[in-house]
């Protein structure tokens, strides 16, 4: 087994992790670390097949990288703007649910 | 990098695994959010033994550091009630099997593809390297990042631009209670902060040709800043300045791409002979614009009147 296949593999278990997490979840800030975990889990898929190239070409690719790089950055920013949306509905509604997850 | 895998590897991946699941399956959220928080820095391990410094020195004061101050901040804005869930938060129901088996397929669908990739493949790293001559740095990372792949970075820099103006735009929020003025904290302050500052500018400057850059750099400052805001409330949006340092990035990177469009070779398209300097130029206002966003996220916007 190549660290590439181990760790490609491990990507795609966060994946379905963080997916199970944000549709199933109730609590908003539970299904924005569900959506960070699968962000995480694309990532090491990425970086994970990335080091396929290391036996032909020397060095991992550095495409996936700076790729990955790119969106761990804009992963963080979405994930502030989000959390600043939660905080506006539980001031206004006073619930860190979304509407059709409240209970009656 | 040594490709071959150490049992080290199997550990790492049984434990992100683990703590992944954990921080989402926690009963209690605080416990969730910490769980994610050392699951962040166990991922930055993954990218060292996967050959990616960059990515790994990133990971871990964004991905680990900022989203787990973010979410503790939120969390203790919520309150005791707010912050509370179900016993279970995950456990199957009826209504949520349906969510599982869609995920399984995923996983089936995933692996199948994984699995008919070739073990070895030459990717785009003999073209990156083989350009490297030209884009100004030696690292390919930052030559992929602001040179091969610049219009990403642009438009990255846009995207946090569009997240601070987002949460500015959202109605004020009351500042949590303040703590009592910690004579340690102060102490750290001082000590870290010119530390914090050094330790970017030289991140800014080794990107050129080794691990790091400005995105490195401006997780770095934006930790500096955060920690700045715990030890004495900053009020970020109010002020001209730090109007001016948010766009500066954006600003100066289209405005290169401008000027490298009616006077060069086309949008973002740098001479050979002065792309290392304008590399550097970019990342030296995107780092500042980056650290300044990120702390602006984390603070939100105080309400009128609060310090």
């Amino acid at each position: 087994m190549s660290l590439g296949l181990l760790y490609g593999l491990a990507g795609i278990a966060l994946v379905a992790m963080g997916l199970y997490a944000a549709l199933a979840a109730r609590h908003v800030l539970r299904r924005l670390l569900g959506l960070n975990v699968l962000g995480s889990g694309v990532f090491m898929m990425l970086v994970a097949l990335a080091s396929r190239t290391t036996e032909i070409a020397g060095r991992p690719d550095p495409v996936p990288h700076a790729m990955v790089l790119t969106g761990i950055v804009v992963a963080v920013s979405a994930t502030a703007l989000a959390l600043a949306l939660l905080r506006r509905m539980h001031r206004h509604d006073d619930s860190a649910r979304l509407p059709e997850d409240r209970l009656p | 990098m040594a490709a071959e895998v150490h049992a080290l590897d199997f550990v790492l991946v049984v434990l992100l695994l683990w703590l992944g699941w954990r921080a989402l399956a926690s009963a209690d959220l605080f416990k969730a959010v910490v769980q994610f928080i050392v699951f962040g820095l166990l991922v930055s391990l993954a990218w060292v033994r996967l050959g990616a410094p960059d990515v790994a020195l990133a990971e871990a004061a964004i991905g680990a550091g900022l989203a787990g101050a973010l979410l503790l901040d939120t969390l203790a804005r919520l309150g005791r009630k707010g912050a509370t869930d179900e016993v279970r938060p995950l456990g199957l129901t009826p209504a949520r099997a349906g969510i599982a088996l869609a995920s399984l397929g995923l996983v089936i669908l995933l692996v199948a593809s994984v699995l008919a990739l070739p073990e070895s493949w030459p990717g785009l790293t003999a073209p990156a390297l083989q350009q490297l001559g030209a884009s100004g740095v030696t690292n390919p990372v930052t030559a992929t990042l602001l040179n091969y792949r610049g219009y990403d970075t642009l438009l990255e820099i846009g995207v946090l631009l569009l997240a601070v103006l987002g949460v500015w735009i959202l109605d004020a929020e009351a500042a949590l209670p303040a703590a009592p003025a910690d004579p340690m904290l102060s102490l750290l302050l001082r000590v870290l902060l010119p530390l914090t500052v050094a330790a970017a500018g030289y991140l800014l400057w080794v990107g050129a040709h080794a691990p790091g850059g400005a995105f490195q750099g401006a997780a770095l400052l934006a930790a500096g800043g955060v920690l700045w805001h715990l030890a004495r409330p900053l009020s970020l949006p109010a002020s001209r300045p730090v109007r001016a340092a948010v766009v500066l990035g954006f600003a100066v990177f289209l405005g290169v791409g401008v000027a490298t469009a009616v006077f060069g070779g086309g949008f973002l398209t740098f001479p050979p002979a002065y792309a290392g300097a304008v590399i550097l130029l970019i990342e030296a206002a995107a780092m500042v614009s980056i650290a300044v966003i990120m702390v602006a996220l984390f603070v939100g916007r105080p309400a009128q009147g609060t310090k």
